[in-house]
């Protein structure tokens, strides 16, 4: 029996501290739950590409709908998510710079690396909230949904009305332009409705404001449901990423990673940090700018 | 705290040099990612102006948005030097499923565009 070994239960376990992938368990663990997020990640956006192109004709544009910016009147499309995408990026350089500091060993920029980060998340959290109060309230003009019945597109076909968003041409709301799908063009014609026809559209269907589950009134209620599904799920993430990262922010300061001669639990968060601005790097393009 | 008999190998720790190496690669990813970011936004806004065919832009949108997650990933992430072993753990499952996806929701596009022509 010389080849026995004294094989204790931490030995055991932790496989004689040897990874065939070269990082600890934790990070691995990290890496393989980051993985089944991101497909969860790529559902969402396969089913919105889906129901997108599905509904192309009354699917609303982004540049349409998010043009508004904090304290200046005007039409400013894209503007604001452009910069919470640049505040997002700069708080992921604020994380991996806090992360360098770690093996580096150098507590107090960790600490201040670690704070700036904390802070980008709590201004984007913020600046998500802010959209979607506008998202959820919408222009003071609004838009007329269509109830059943039928219109005549130029070409001769008939097509029903029901559920179809009517946007009014200017605010005596006395034409109101119904979207007319042109093949796979992005910008649609405008089909508009004037005089009795109105009218009797107007008896069928009914005036909405802003956007929720059920009615949006920039085009599609299922824009509207992604969007406070897919942004909701991303928001959460942040949400979740500021917490951690303050818990690690704490243990920072207490000098917990000091004593402990390393500070990969900056390196563990710091994934889960990077994951979040990569999905929004894609929610950026599929949602806003697609 | 507890104490380890053999000290902790997975951290990874570096000197002062190392530091401002890795520094300037950080900043000079973030000036890629600006960059890339800006020309997006500028895509986005003005591609009607520049007279150039949608389906140009939004293919456009998407490389550079795989570009901008392969930096992210690689460079932030640190993929680029972990073990291939895991790299391909990483990348491989996820490319995968994530292209068996794109493949249903095509097929499953098409037939139902079928279907909306027929009715």
């Amino acid at each position: 029996m010389s080849h026995t070994e004294v094989i204790d239960t931490k030995n055991a376990w932790a496989g004689d501290n040897n990874s065939p992938f070269g990082a600890s368990y934790g990070k691995l663990m990290m890496w393989f739950f980051l993985v089944s997020d991101a497909l969860s990640f790529t559902g969402f956006l396969a089913a919105y590409g889906f129901y997108r192109h599905n509904f192309a004709s009354i699917w609303p544009t982004a540049e349409n709908v998010f043009t508004h910016f904090p304290f200046i009147e005007g039409h400013h499309p894209l503007i604001y998510v452009a910069l919470m995408t640049f505040i997002l990026i700069m708080s992921s350089v604020t994380m991996v710079l806090a992360v360098e500091a770690g093996h580096r060993m150098d507590k107090k920029a960790v600490t201040k690396w670690m704070l700036f980060t904390i802070l980008g998340g709590l201004i984007f959290v913020g600046s998500q909230a802010w959209e979607w109060y506008h998202f959820i309230h919408g222009t003071e003009l609004g838009a007329f949904q269509l109830g059943i019945g039928t219109y005549t597109l130029p070409d001769g076909t008939i097509e029903q009305t029901q559920g179809i968003i009517g946007r009014w041409a200017d605010e005596s709301k006395q034409v109101l332009l119904l979207p007319w799908k042109e093949s796979s063009e992005a910008t649609a014609n405008y089909l508009s409705l004037t005089g009795q026809e109105l009218a009797n559209a107007i008896a069928k269907g009914q005036e909405i404001h802003g956007a929720n589950l059920h009615h949006n009134e920039y085009g599609h209620p299922l824009f509207a449901d992604f969007f406070f599904f897919i942004t909701g799920f991303h928001g959460t993430h942040v949400f979740s990423g500021v917490v951690l990262n303050f818990i690690i922010f704490v243990n920072v300061i207490m000098g917990t990673y000091q004593k402990r001669g390393h500070y990969e639990m900056v390196e563990k968060v710091g994934l889960y940090w990077h994951f979040v601005d990569l999905v929004w790097v894609f929610v950026f393009t599929f949602f806003y700018l697609i | 705290m507890e104490h380890l008999d053999q000290p902790y190998k997975y951290a990874v720790h570096h000197s002062e040099e190392e530091g401002k190496k890795t520094r300037r690669m950080i900043w000079n990813m973030f000036f890629v990612l600006l960059t890339i970011t800006t020309i997006e936004v500028t895509l986005g806004i003005m591609w009607k102006d520049f007279g150039i065919n949608w389906h140009f832009v939004k293919l456009t949108f998407i490389v550079m948005t795989i570009a901008k997650a392969y930096f992210i990933v690689a460079y932030y992430m640190h993929l680029k030097h972990e073990k291939s072993a895991l790299q391909n753990t990483i990348i491989l499952p996820y490319t995968l499923l994530a292209l068996y996806l794109a493949y249903m929701v095509l097929t499953e596009g098409v037939f139902v565009d079928y279907i909306n022509h027929l009715f």
